[in-house]
Order: structure tokens, then C-alpha cells, then sequence
């Protein structure tokens, strides 16, 4: 069993997942982000590798990771990063990255620096399961979780195919459209969560677009596990690139109101 | 084989949300080529509208000049003076046929942006074109001819601000419009089916070629050159030739020289990667990161290239040289004053290469050069840039 699997297990509440990009806006406030993060209550940590061409982030995702590759980042100094996390948390910690990075060291290579680094899973962007056949059978191998994104515009046929292949959690995409903050969520994705759970036992999280804790509640309400936080975090920092330290105060503040509002409702409810 | 594939290229390498449009593009693509209706259209449209057959004509001075036969495929020729106008209506017309209520496309030179245009304004859709900042500096009169057209030119402020990042821009919109968009990419690159829809609009360029040659030499070329960006220009000229004893030759980007990295040469020095949801030869560095480019054309400044290229290089079908911007710039003046034709910066690539190896040809070889364009958007470039490179 995974770290992942195991968390969802035995969160009492759904989970809060924060989304940081490794290296923004520099090496070490990068670190210190990640850290105050998990001290705020994440359950799940998502850690994104920039990469030069990220055609399915908005502007706010993008301009975190030219911030990023600016600073030097490379998959090496991401798997020290999450090294040194480690030695303090025992949460989950997702890799999330564009598969050119993967492809040029070499999956096999790619995997198991992820894995001895203390990563759990690995989200490959614009990885459809037709092309997934060997990145499946090396997470296998190597003991990682390889994650998949489910659209509003997945089929059922496809649906299936992805279920049959994805472990650890489905990550929902809750509307069309590239990361970045959304004032209203789409009603599609209730049928969305709706729709997949009936193809899958697997925890549900949601992402792309929420930034308010009034966007969780409906989507626990809906059966949803867990919920996916990034362009709105990547916001603050960029709102407070002067001043690291009202950055991380910020973020911090922001990461524990939002993981309140996952707590309360399961209260409310239970 | 995988679907999609040519040899390990290819694929579909994209977000999870746009799959449903490439399994939806797939379909519709298979309905459209087998709708009589559709394809008569088109080729009227190709005929009476954007002037095809082009010409193939034999250019006497440069001949002799080279001491070899040299033709000229007459790509320039058409309206938008470009070939990409044999692919935008050919995707516009299929657009139409899925019912899509709006084109987008990415442009470099700002060639496929006026021939997306153009489609767009005859077909009565309504075009949005993504370019890069630096590519609107440099081809304004471009930005000005697909404004005229309707077009309404979105410039891309984001990475390298080129051809590259129009394309990510161009996704993005599409991941977002992806029930009420077509997007028109410009060429043989992308996600399978593009890379397929934009060679089969494009061979027309060397179906027309072999007819041409035959008849007036009775029998086919020794040599052909093209240049290549994406590949798509040279793919409809090489793909009618590619089970012939025909030495099929691609000409890429050499920049200010291969050594100096500021190059488009992705054949010449790249190597295996994934850009723009297809596997391809890229141009990227140790840890897989693109990297910038530099070419004096436009057209050619892209990192990535048509995987349906990439697998010919590996398998020794085709030979990919790289010329220098210095190169190109004696290629264009030379066509100019030798036979009276600009040639677009792009097409001069391959003029350059020509010259470069006339020594190698003997004198009966039948040498033909894909003209890919003219050059009336580039004479203000070359004016500016006068004896500077
Ligand atoms: C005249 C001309 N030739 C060639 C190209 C390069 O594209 P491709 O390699 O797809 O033919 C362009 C691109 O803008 C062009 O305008």
C-alpha cells in the first residue's frame, strides 16, 4: 500500500491538496513554501517540474515556471527538494510534470530518482492512457502511484480504459480549459463526479479552477475525495514576490482556511 | 503499429480533455475524404479559387549557372502566395463539415495565419491567429493582410514569443473552446491525425510534380529539395516520391551556424523528445527542456518537427542539410536578379542548398526545388537588414 492510498483511507475529512511549482520563485523560498505548506495542513502535496512548453497551464502556472526554470530547477534539485522534505513529513507527495522531462532521462531512471527521492506518484499532463503502456508497468514496478486526469469531455469508453490503468486517485479536471483560478465552478462537474463513480472505487479529487472555500463545500457534498488547490496558491506568491516572508504568511493562511472548509463540512455532515 | 505512428514518432501526447477532439477529428477526417461532395468542393476551390496546378518551371540561368537542370515547383504562385493555402482550405472545409463555428491557427511568418485567413473569410468562418510577438515585428505586413482579411491576430507575449509559443497558445485556447473550435495548425506536426490530414493536403504539391516532370523530361527528377519548418511543404512534395529511386533532400534552418546554437536545424542536431503532443526530433537540452531558437525566416524557427520527417531521417530516406542565414540571404537575391522570382525566405533555404551542392550534380540531372512561397513579406526584413549578416 501507498502513502496515497493509505491517506485517503484514513483521512476522516476529504483531502486538501496544494499544487506548488519546485523552484518558485527561487530555490530556496521554494523550499521554505513547501514546508510551511505541510505544517499548514495539506494532506496531499502536489509538487510540479517547470517545463518550457506547459500548454495545459494558464498564465498564473506559466509565468511560475519560467520564475522556476529561471532559477536553475531540474528534475535533480525536485527530487532533493522532496529528499529534504521528507526527513520531516510523512504526507503524500505527487509529482506532477510534462513527459518530455520523463522521456529524456529515461522513464525506468526517471521513476526510481522519484521514487528513492520519497515521491509517491507521478502525474504525467499530456500522458492519455493510449501512450501510458510503459510509464504504467514501471510505476508497477518501481512502487509509484501513476495518476490520471479524467475531463468532462472523457468518454465512458475511454472512462473504463483509464480506471482499469490508474491507481492511488482519478484527479477530475472540473471544466475545459488550461489551470487558473475560476470565480464559479461549472455544474458539469457534479455529473462528472457522479458519472466516474460509477466506473471506480478509486478516491476522486478535483482540480483546475477552485480557489475559494466556497467552492469545496458542493463538490464534498457531490461524493468528492479530495480537492486540488494550485493556481490560487501560485497567485499569492506571485502577489508577493517583494516580500518573502508575508508571501509564506500568506500562503500558509490561506492553505489553513482552505483545509478548514474541508474539515467543517465533513463535520456538518457527519 | 501504434496508431498514429511513424516508426517511434508520432502519437498523441496531449491533455486528457483535447482527446475527445482528436478521436472526433480522426472520425470526421475518415468521413470527409470519402464524401464525394466534400472532395469536389475542394478541389474546386484548389482549381478555380487558390490557382492550382502550379506551374513547374525550368529556370534556364540558374541551370546554367549550376550546371544542372533546375526547376522550380511554383508554390509562390497561389493565392497567399504559399503552399499552406492547399492545407487551410482543405482543414476549413472539414471544419465546416464537423459544423465547428470557429478557426484558430498559429502562425510564424504570418503565411498560414493570411491562408487560415483567407479560408476563413470565403468559407464564412470566423479565424483567430496566435503569433508571437517577435514574428509580428518581423512579418508585419502579414499581421496587416490578415487583419484585412477579418482575422483577428492575437499576439503571444509568453517563452521565446515565436512560432513555438503561438502553438502552445493555440492549445490552450483550443483545451478551452474545444466543443465550438477547429483548430487549423499550419503544419505536418501536432497530435495524430494532424500530422496525416496535413501531409495528404499537401501532397497534391508532388502528385502534380511527377505529372509535370514526366511530361516535359519523360521521366522523374534525380534530386528534390525542399525546406523544412514543420515538414509540411516538404512532406507534399517528398510523399508521392518516397518509393522512388528520386534523392529526396530537406533543408533546415542553420541560423548563425550550427556550432553557435542559434539555429532551427531539429533534424540536423536534435534528437528524440516530445513536443506539441507528438514524439518527434526536438531541439532541448539535458533535462528535456525546449530550447530557443534562431532563423532569419520565421517559418523556420521552430524547435520541433514533423514526425513523419523524423522517422524518414532514421531510416535514410530522406537527407536533411541545414543552410546558414547568410546562405539564404545570397539564395534569395540570387533568384531575384538570376530569374526575376523573390522567393520567400523560407523556399531560399532550399535554393541555398542547391547551390551549395551544385558540384555534385552532373549536367543532365533533373534537379527540382519545392518554391514554397514568395518573398513579398520579407522584403522589408532583407531592406532592413541590408549587408549586416
Ligand atoms: C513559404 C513558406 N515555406 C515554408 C514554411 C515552413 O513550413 P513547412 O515546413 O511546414 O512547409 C513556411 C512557414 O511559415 C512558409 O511560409
Amino acid at each position: 500500500m501507498t502513502r496515497i492510498t493509505d491517506t485517503f483511507q484514513h483521512l476522516k475529512s476529504p483531502a486538501f491538496i496544494a499544487f506548488l511549482v519546485a523552484g518558485d520563485p527561487d530555490l530556496e523560498t521554494s523550499i521554505q513554501l513547501a514546508k510551511h505548506v505541510i505544517r499548514a495542513g495539506v494532506d496531499i502535496l502536489e509538487i510540479g517540474m517547470p517545463f518550457s512548453d506547459p500548454v495545459a497551464d494558464g498564465p498564473t502556472i506559466q509565468k511560475a515556471n519560467e520564475r522556476a526554470l529561471k532559477s536553475g530547477m531540474t528534475p535533480d534539485i525536485l527530487f532533493d527538494i522532496v529528499h529534504e522534505l521528507r526527513k520531516d513529513t510523512d504526507i503524500p507527495i505527487v509529482l506532477l510534470t510534462y513527459y518530455n522531462i520523463v522521456f529524456k532521462r529515461g522513464i525506468e531512471k526517471f521513476y526510481r530518482h522519484a521514487r528513492d527521492a520519497g515521491i509517491d506518484g507521478i502525474l504525467i499532463v499530456d500522458m492519455p492512457y493510449e501512450e501510458s503502456k510503459d510509464v504504467v508497468e514501471i510505476a508497477r514496478t518501481v512502487g509509484l502511484n501513476q495518476i490520471f486526469l479524467v475531463s468532462i469531455t472523457t468518454s465512458t469508453k475511454r472512462l473504463k480504459k483509464i480506471v482499469s490503468l490508474a491507481s492511488g486517485f482519478l484527479y477530475l479536471i472540473s471544466t475545459t480549459g488550461v489551470t487558473g483560478v475560476r470565480q464559479e465552478l461549472e455544474h458539469s462537474v457534479f455529473e462528472l463526479i457522479h458519472s466516474v463513480r460509477k466506473q471506480s472505487n478509486l478516491p476522486l479529487s478535483i482540480g483546475f479552477g477552485i480557489s475559494k472555500p466556497e467552492h469545496i463545500k458542493p463538490l464534498i457534498s457531490e461524493g468528492a475525495n479530495g480537492v486540488i488547490v494550485g493556481s490560487a496558491i501560485v497567485h499569492l506568491i506571485e502577489q508577493h514576490l517583494d516580500n518573502k516572508k508575508i508571501m509564506i504568511d500568506e500562503v500558509s493562511r490561506y492553505i489553513s482556511t482552505m483545509k478548514k472548509a474541508t474539515g467543517l463540512l465533513k463535520d456538518i455532515k457527519g | 503499429m501504434k496508431k498514429g505512428r511513424y516508426g517511434d514518432y508520432g502519437g498523441q501526447f496531449v491533455p486528457e480533455t483535447l482527446m475527445c477532439a482528436l478521436e472526433e477529428l480522426e472520425h470526421a477526417y475518415g468521413q470527409f475524404r470519402k464524401d464525394h461532395t466534400s472532395m469536389d468542393t475542394l478541389n474546386r476551390y484548389l482549381t478555380d479559387y487558390a490557382g492550382r496546378p502550379t506551374k513547374l518551371t525550368y529556370c534556364e540561368n540558374l541551370s546554367e549557372m549550376l550546371k544542372c537542370n533546375v526547376f522550380l515547383k511554383r508554390e509562390d504562385l497561389l493565392h497567399g502566395g504559399a503552399h499552406k493555402i492547399n492545407n487551410t482550405l482543405g482543414q476549413a472545409l472539414l471544419a465546416k463539415f464537423m459544423g465547428k463555428k470557429r478557426l484558430i491557427a498559429e502562425t510564424g511568418a504570418g503565411q498560414h495565419g493570411v491562408a487560415t485567413a483567407i479560408a476563413g473569410a470565403v468559407l464564412g468562418i470566423p479565424v483567430d491567429v496566435y503569433m508571437g510577438e517577435v514574428d509580428i515585428e518581423r512579418q508585419k505586413l502579414n499581421v496587416f493582410r490578415m487583419e484585412l482579411l477579418g482575422a483577428r491576430v492575437i499576439p503571444v507575449r509568453t517563452g521565446t514569443r515565436t512560432l513555438k509559443d503561438a502553438i502552445n497558445e493555440a492549445f490552450r485556447d483550443w483545451v478551452t473552446n474545444v466543443e465550438s473550435t477547429y483548430y487549423l495548425i499550419g503544419s505536418v506536426v501536432g497530435p495524430h491525425p494532424y500530422p496525416r490530414i496535413v501531409r495528404d493536403f499537401q501532397s497534391v504539391i508532388g502528385s502534380e510534380t511527377r505529372e509535370q516532370i514526366k511530361k516535359v523530361s519523360g521521366r522523374l527528377p534525380d534530386v528534390i529539395l525542399a525546406c523544412v519548418g514543420g515538414g509540411s511543404n516538404a512532406i507534399g512534395m517528398f510523399y508521392p516520391f518516397l518509393n522512388d529511386k528520386v534523392r529526396l533532400i530537406g533543408v533546415e534552418a542553420g541560423g548563425k551556424g550550427l556550432e553557435t546554437g542559434e539555429h532551427g536545424a531539429t533534424l540536423c542536431v536534435g534528437s528524440q523528445g516530445v513536443l506539441h503532443g507528438a514524439m518527434s526530433y526536438v531541439l532541448q537540452d539535458d533535462y528535456g527542456q525546449i530550447m530557443n531558437t534562431h532563423s532569419i525566416s520565421a517559418g523556420l524557427d521552430y524547435p520541433g518537427v514533423g514526425p513523419e520527417h523524423s522517422m524518414l531521417k532514421d531510416i535514410g530516406r530522406v537527407e536533411y542539410f541545414a543552410v546558414t542565414d547568410h546562405e539564404v540571404l545570397e539564395a534569395f537575391h540570387l533568384l531575384s536578379r538570376k530569374e526575376g522570382i523573390i522567393p520567400a525566405l523560407e523556399s531560399a533555404h532550399a535554393i541555398a542548398q542547391v547551390v551549395k551542392m551544385a558540384d555534385k550534380f552532373d549536367k543532365d540531372d533533373i534537379v527540382v526545388i519545392n518554391l514554397s512561397g514568395r518573398g513579398d513579406k520579407d522584403v522589408g526584413e532583407v531592406a532592413q537588414l541590408g549587408d549586416s549578416i
